[in-house]
């Protein structure tokens, strides 16, 4: 039955979250209220597995590399604060906050964080490109068994041709970056709350 | 004292006989219920007010639920979303199929989307209410609580634990054991119109001395479209409570399995007055003789309507959830009915996974009171053209638009079993024709 949201988050914490992630305090104990519903054993965290039961979720052919960008390398929970960090990317960009802090380290929904969310999406190895490979793998996600090998393997050849500048048959980030240059990715990589 | 005991415990149950057991056995009402609605309302503004100065006096922002979602979704399809990714990046004709990197941006943020806010597993708890009702199971604010709300809150607790449970167990017990032995004596008798009347008027009168027990304030709208013997009675799920509300107000035939303990004793004295329809556990597995029995039932017209709930388990009544075609192709008029409870004076919904029968009981009978509204709706058939899926929708939209519920596809078994993985093919099968045409 509904959870005392407002009451086992310190306000410390909150404040903490707040100028970490940006969001306001109402977001934020509204999203601590949906991680303690979503957190079936109580225990403080998340596992891959509270993740997979909402429904929307596993039908989304990408569904698992999503969860994937929750939990840091090796790890197989994640607590309220790495929670709100990758929920922190989909903060839309206020006008406030187009005119940048120059000291401050770089806010987490950037137009440059969101998209190597996207990036590390397609970068199964972490390793900073995405190889053909890694490529065909993620489009087998998305397709399914709907298009053959064949014809799968030659829209990741033409992708990487497309956006391969420097020769190495992958996509280093900042290839990636140029070929999106003119996407809307502030608004195509944003979700906005309704208060 | 033990006279005093003696003389006060006399009185009560001579009031107790006077105002509820004898209007229920004639069905009529005082209309005490009705106005410990309306003061229980005005001590619940008055309650919420209080909560809302105290955090404002330190400065502090409130926890309000919101249910309708906390985050904005554009009900676009992933055609429509993903071409708008890809115009914004680029000026290439849109028609033709091909491969962007931008796509990932569509499942991306669909996903986080969900994990914020989905539309299903919320169906699986509470509903969060807006204003305190004084139980302390829905506070979510009580660090805002002044003395004067928590001394009106023990007095709530008093009355609730030491006053209204020990008369509404002492209902509930009159309720149900007047009901077994009053099935059994029936069923004694030989078949006819006798054993008939008397049969109705036993359930009836025990139902509603059930109804009391909860202290449930129920309203019924539309009562002529009440369901007619040879129909099947469908209503949306909320909790084994519904049973008790509708067959409080006319002559169903159950469906359901067979349970051991005491629901089991009920069950099979029940059975003994009139025919209901009761599957042993083995049996329930097996669709197509649960829908034979169901069809020999309502093909007799002059057998009672049957009670199902087509949902299969309960869900938290802010929802419709898909509706199992069996009671659909049996062919029979359908009777819908939307049950819509009032979530503050006590919530209904039955959450098997996190309360036991007992439990669930219990907090039933500890709530201010049940207060529920029931529409009868008018009766339906299924169209030559259409087939028993698209007719149990069909029903469900019209329960859900009655009762004022959202209108879910989803399958309440979700709240225990994993999706089919026939959702996520049908998202992989769009999006390749997106990328390769047909």
């Amino acid at each position: 039955m509904g959870s005392r949201a407002s009451t086992l988050l310190r306000d410390e914490e909150i404040e903490e979250i707040k100028k970490e992630t940006g969001f306001s305090h109402s977001q934020i104990t509204r999203l601590y209220s949906r991680f303690t519903s979503l957190d079936k054993g109580e225990n403080g965290t998340l596992s891959r597995e509270d993740f997979q039961r909402i429904p929307e979720l596993a039908i989304n052919p990408l569904g698992d590399r999503i969860i994937n960008a929750f939990f840091p390398e090796g790890e197989d929970q994640v607590n309220f604060r790495g929670f709100m960090r990758t929920l922190a990317h989909f903060r839309p960009i206020e006008d406030n906050e187009k005119s940048k802090d120059q000291n401050g380290p770089e806010p987490l929904n950037s137009r440059s964080n969101k998209l190597h969310f996207a990036f590390r999406l397609y970068d199964l190895d972490k390793d900073g490109r995405i190889s053909r490979d890694e490529l065909l793998q993620v489009l087998r996600m998305m397709v399914g068994v709907n298009i053959s090998d064949e014809q799968l393997g030659s829209i990741a050849d033409r992708t990487i041709q497309e956006a391969d500048q420097d020769g190495d048959s992958a996509i280093s980030f900042a290839e990636f970056v140029k070929v999106l240059e003119k996407v809307d990715v502030e608004q195509k990589m944003s979700i906005r709350f309704l208060h | 004292v033990v006279n005093l005991l003696g003389i006060s415990i006399t009185v009560l149950f001579t009031l107790l006989l006077v105002f509820i057991i004898v209007p229920a056995i004639f069905g009529v009402s005082f209309g005490i219920r009705k106005v410990y609605m309306k003061t229980l309302l005005k001590i619940f503004q008055w309650a919420t007010l209080r909560i809302e100065r105290g955090a404002k006096e330190k400065n502090h922002p409130l926890y309000k639920p919101y249910v309708n979602g906390i985050i904005a979704k554009e009900p676009t399809s992933l055609e429509e979303e993903i071409k708008e990714i890809r115009r914004s990046g680029s000026g290439k004709a849109l028609d033709a199929p091909e491969f962007e990197l931008s796509d990932i941006f569509y499942f991306c943020r669909k996903g986080i989307e969900t994990i914020m806010d989905d539309e299903v597993t919320k169906r699986f708890s509470a509903e969060e209410l807006e204003s305190w009702n004084l139980l302390s199971r829905t506070n979510y604010n009580f660090q805002y609580i002044s003395l004067r709300l928590t001394v009106l809150w023990g007095l709530g607790v008093l009355i609730r634990y030491c006053f209204l449970l020990p008369l509404r167990i002492a209902l509930a017990f009159t309720g149900i054991s007047l009901l077994v032995t009053g099935t059994t004596v029936v069923g004694y008798l030989p078949n006819g119109r006798c054993k008939e009347f008397l049969s109705k008027h036993v359930h009836l009168m025990c139902y509603r001395i059930c109804v009391r027990a909860l202290t449930a304030i129920i309203t019924y709208h539309d009562r002529e479209n009440r369901p007619r013997n040879g129909g099947i009675c469908v209503a949306n799920h909320t909790s084994p409570i519904d049973v008790i509300i509708l067959a409080s107000d006319g002559y169903y035939a159950m469906v359901g399995q067979i349970h051991g303990g005491l629901m089991g004793v009920i069950q099979r004295a029940m059975v003994k007055a009139c025919p209901h329809v009761w599957f042993e556990r083995s049996e329930v597995k097996d669709r197509h003789l649960v829908a034979k029995r169901l069809t020999e039932h309502v093909q007799d017209k002059s057998k009672l309507p049957i009670l199902i709930f087509p949902e299969g388990t309960c869900i938290n009544n802010t929802s419709v959830m898909m509706f199992k075609k069996g009671s659909f192709e049996t062919g029979a008029t359908v009777y819908p009915v939307a049950i819509k409870y009032d979530p503050q004076f006590g919530d209904a919904f039955f959450n098997s996974s996190k309360y036991g029968m007992v439990t669930y009981l219990l907090r039933m009978m500890t709530s201010w009171a049940i207060v529920c509204s029931v529409w009868y709706l008018p009766p339906m058939t299924r169209q030559p053209e259409e087939d028993a899926v698209q007719f149990a929708n069909r029903v469900k939209s019209a329960i859900a638009r009655q009762g004022g519920l959202v209108d879910l596809l989803w399958d309440g078994g979700l709240k225990r079993e994993k999706v089919k993985d026939t959702f996520k093919e049908e998202q992989q099968k769009l999006y390749s024709k997106m990328i390769v045409g047909n």
